[in-house]
């Protein structure tokens, strides 16, 4: 690195900060749970077992019964699976587009931008939830539907964040000479743009799948998601909550989960602040 | 330019009216079965449909024309603003809505003044005295405040002001302390999050030289405030109340929802529920332009606030 490439770019202050590293071990200790509860103890969560409704933990559930006797601890692992899958292939879907729209208005300008900027903030306009719920009204299958809904809700943040960098990043004098020796799209957008743009977008997915999480809890408690009988946190706590005074730890397990996962993206989210 | 501005806003309206006909008329065509029998069934009852009926229902809707026709009669219809009538209830949807607006923006008018009233001056205590145990006590409490989901809030205090300690009743409309829970679950969320943009505005204003020479020259704390504290973070608060009307818009939604407050959010869900696709394209409509609307009031707000010309 030579000496005009340091001064260029200041050394950011790099690597997680204890707020993230404390985000990443929730979040690693949710997905744990999700994908490690039936290794550790097969059960399917749709078999009931009606003596056993609101039964305390045994060996074959460890976190109890519900009120039909399903094991709570595989319909708490199922639900979260399906949410956080939900949500990992909406933010993955959404940053693509996103960023590559906003690079896209970044360095075409003119109408393109103008158009795209107009398109997103028309799209915000339309409240998120309204978005996923005719979605799920036009394709049928739920899981899907609400993968592309909150693509479709979730790429605007990409999108603006992305073209206001890139804005500022292509104007600056490194992209030029790059450009003026020859080099392609390809290589300002891994050289340049790249190392600048990552450490935001991780900020922006994880807001993103915080806010795709909630949406889907939201609605599943509103009894307009994911349907019965495949277990959704939402629609757990609309089932659990009249057994509240029965079994409160039964409510209080999606509770807790949602909870949790939200907190470890939410702190996973809080970058440096400059 | 203002008038750039507004007239921005105005495109973006009729971007957000185009985006509206379009999903909803989408949601038209994939309903499944006989769209016909459907509204039938739903004016009618299930018992009392017959293909007379379902006949008299395709006539009356043109149910019966090509995809591309509909289409275009449908965004004509949205040109003229004629929303039609509820398939459900045989009224118009203007009327329906309008019942509802009502209802909503009593709701929505009463988080917002409470989110007012915790969220930003606790926000602006906490950044005067950046660093201090309000400011880490508030920053610990928010964050938590925002990892719970605005459906569970309205759970927990269900559960707690309403079951264990029956105060407040669950849910109903039309006495005074039934707003009292709603309003409070939106405006404990709102408030989470203005409470942090108040204390980052105020804290970088209270680092400024001119705070400082403020405070030298021998003002007191409350002067400087009133001063040049206020109207400095005014236009950041403004500015980020427009983002807060998008959190709200979601929120009323839900919250209506769980407390069967008869508002825009309630009804649209039981639309979604009852496939009133005219009814969802009325309040779909109506919150998007609501939205466009509070963001050119906005826009025009920052400008009295704060005159010169920021380009952000």
């Amino acid at each position: 690195m030579s000496l005009s490439d340091a001064t260029l770019t200041p050394p950011a202050a790099r690597g997680p900060t204890p707020a993230q590293w404390a985000g990443g071990a929730i979040l690693l200790l949710v997905l744990g749970f999700a994908w490690g509860a039936p290794l550790l103890v097969p059960a399917d969560p749709l078999r009931q077992d009606l003596m056993r409704g609101l039964a305390g933990p045994d060996a074959a559930a460890p976190l109890g019964y519900d009120h039909l006797g399903r094991s709570l601890m595989a319909r708490l692992a199922a639900a979260l699976r399906l949410s956080l899958s939900i949500a990992g292939v909406a933010v993955l879907l959404a940053g693509v587009l996103g960023t590559g729209l906003g690079v896209l208005a970044a360095w075409r300008g003119g109408w393109v931008d103008r158009a795209l900027v107009l398109l997103a903030d028309s799209v915000l306009a339309l409240p998120g939830l309204l978005m996923v719920l005719i979605i799920g009204v036009i394709i049928s299958n739920t899981p899907l539907a609400f993968a592309i809904g909150l693509t479709l809700v979730l790429w605007i943040e990409f999108f603006r964040l992305t073209r206001a960098t890139a804005a500022r990043l292509l104007a600056a004098p490194g992209v030029q000479a790059s450009r003026l020796l020859g080099f392609g799209p390809g290589y300002v957008f891994r050289r340049h743009l790249w190392p600048d743009l990552a450490p935001m977008l991780l900020t922006v997915a994880a807001f993103g799948a915080a806010t795709a999480i909630m949406l889907i809890a939201a609605l599943g408690f509103v009894s307009v998601g994911i349907r019965a009988p495949r277990p959704e946190l939402g629609q757990m706590m609309v089932e659990l909550l009249p057994y509240y005074r029965e079994a409160p730890m039964a409510l209080f397990l999606p509770v807790i989960a949602i909870f949790l996962t939200i907190l470890a993206l939410n702190l996973l989210a809080q970058g440096r602040r400059p | 330019m203002i008038w750039r501005a507004l007239g921005y806003r105005a495109a973006q309206a009729g971007v957000v009216a185009f985006l509206v006909g379009v999903l909803t008329f989408l949601m038209m065509q994939a309903l499944p079965g006989d769209m016909a029998f459907r509204i039938a069934a739903g004016r009618y009852g299930y018992d009392m449909v017959t293909a007379d009926a379902a006949a008299a229902v395709r006539a009356e809707l043109g149910l019966d024309r090509p995809a591309w026709a509909a289409f275009m009669v449908w965004l004509g219809d949205l040109g003229r603003l004629d929303l039609g009538v509820s398939v459900i209830s045989g009224r118009p949807v203007w009327d329906e809505i309008r019942h509802q607006m009502g209802a909503s923006l009593h709701l929505a008018g009463a988080a917002l003044l409470l989110s007012a009233l915790i969220g930003p001056p606790l926000g602006i205590l906490a950044g005067l005295r950046a660093g201090g145990w309000l400011d880490r006590g508030l920053l610990v409490l928010s964050s938590g405040l925002r990892a719970v989901p605005q459906f569970l809030m309205g759970l927990i205090l269900i559960v707690l002001v309403s079951i264990q300690l029956s105060w407040l009743p669950a849910a109903g409309h039309g006495r005074a302390e039934h707003i009292i829970l709603p309003a409070l679950t939106l405006a404990l969320g709102l408030a989470a999050v203005s409470a942090r943009m108040a204390r980052d505005a105020m804290a970088g204003v209270a680092a400024r030289p001119f705070y400082a020479f403020g405070r030298w020259k021998g003002l007191s704390e409350g002067q400087m405030l009133r001063r040049h504290g206020l109207r400095n973070i005014g236009v950041a608060m403004v500015t980020f109340l427009s983002l807060q009307f998008v959190m709200l818009v979601e929120g009323v939604v839900v919250v209506e929802s769980i407390f069967g407050w008869p508002g825009i959010g309630h009804a649209l869900v039981h639309a979604i529920f009852g496939r009133d696709v005219p009814m969802v394209q009325g309040t779909a409509l109506l919150l998007g332009l609501g939205f466009v609307a509070l963001n050119a009031l906005t826009d025009l707000l920052t400008r009295l606030i704060d005159p010169r010309e920021i380009r952000a």
